[in-house]
């Protein structure tokens, strides 16, 4: 195994992830809502009565981060591979997959791993081997 | 109030996956790809939030209601089924190939990024799509989680 040192950012990569944890603690806490984004969009998806406010004032909220990002310092520009085709099937999969299976990184690999749910540590390793999987078969076997 | 909080939530929660490089996803698949130069960055992100968020939940659980009332509502611990499985296996193939999971993909669509808009309008369709052929099966409501 060889680290690619030059992307690696051990500093900001756990303050970015204390601010996650953050944000997961204050949700919870004061408002008493589980922060998973596929489960807040897919509760929009198919809205019932009275639930749909509280998930649009968090998207808004998660939408402004990279302007209030811009007001302090420069967007890094991401590294995208994938093309046109590639997005959208993995858009559906990712779509369909977590609200079938319940959850997403933040459902369950943050919130469902900080409260040591096994249905979440499950969930995790069932993403986390399909994408280490999918990540090889792309880029070392079909490559 | 409780706006409020959940509006400093989203904000908090966007500048984190911002700060911690996670709306790239060309740092997503370098940490998914464990036989090619590997950027362990995203471990990093998990045990930050993770070692905060403990805290929260640990608190959450002993008091039962929300700071700014209402029940605190966690998931029923039910247990581990194909479903959640399958769901989670087949969200897995779709991180995998694009680098983009539902947080990130949202925040990089906000900030102007085409591409990650139109992973976005794809995976909305495919909520959608879930939700029209697991009504018509009927039976096993989602569990919010």
């Amino acid at each position: 195994m060889t680290i690619d040192w030059n992307h690696f950012t051990p500093w900001t990569s756990l303050a970015g992830g204390a601010l996650i944890g953050a944000a997961s603690a204050l949700l919870i806490l004061a408002s008493g809502r589980l922060l998973g984004i596929s489960g807040i969009l897919g509760g929009l998806v198919a809205p019932r009565r009275g639930d749909a406010l509280w998930r649009l004032t968090f998207l808004a909220g998660l939408l402004a981060a990279p302007a209030a990002w811009a007001l302090f310092a420069a967007p890094a520009e991401p590294r995208i591979e994938a093309g046109g085709a590639v997005l959208l099937a993995a858009g559906l999969l990712v779509g369909w997959g977590t609200r079938h299976g319940s959850g997403c990184t933040s459902g369950h690999g943050v919130c469902g791993l900080s409260r040591r749910s096994p249905r979440s540590l499950a969930a995790t390793a069932a993403f986390m081997g399909t994408g280490f999987a999918t990540v090889y078969l792309v880029r070392h076997l079909l490559a | 109030m409780n706006r409020i909080a959940e509006f400093a939530a989203g904000l908090l929660f966007g500048l984190g996956l911002i700060l911690s490089g996670m709306t790239d996803p060309g740092k997503v698949l370098g940490f998914l790809d464990l036989a090619g130069a590997w950027d362990p960055s995203l471990a990093f992100v998990m045990a930050g939030a993770v070692g905060v968020a403990c805290f929260g939940f640990a608190l959450a659980r002993r008091r039962g209601t929300a700071l700014l009332g209402g029940a605190i509502a966690l998931p029923p611990a039910t247990p581990i089924d194909r479903r959640l499985v399958v769901g989670s296996l087949v969200f897995g193939v779709g991180w995998g190939l694009a680098g983009f999971c539902p947080g990130p993909a949202l925040v990089a669509a906000a900030a102007g990024t085409d591409e990650a808009l139109l992973f976005t309008l794809a995976m909305l369709a495919g909520m959608a799509a879930h939700g029209i052929t697991t009504e018509s099966a009927a039976g096993s409501a989602p569990v919010p989680e």
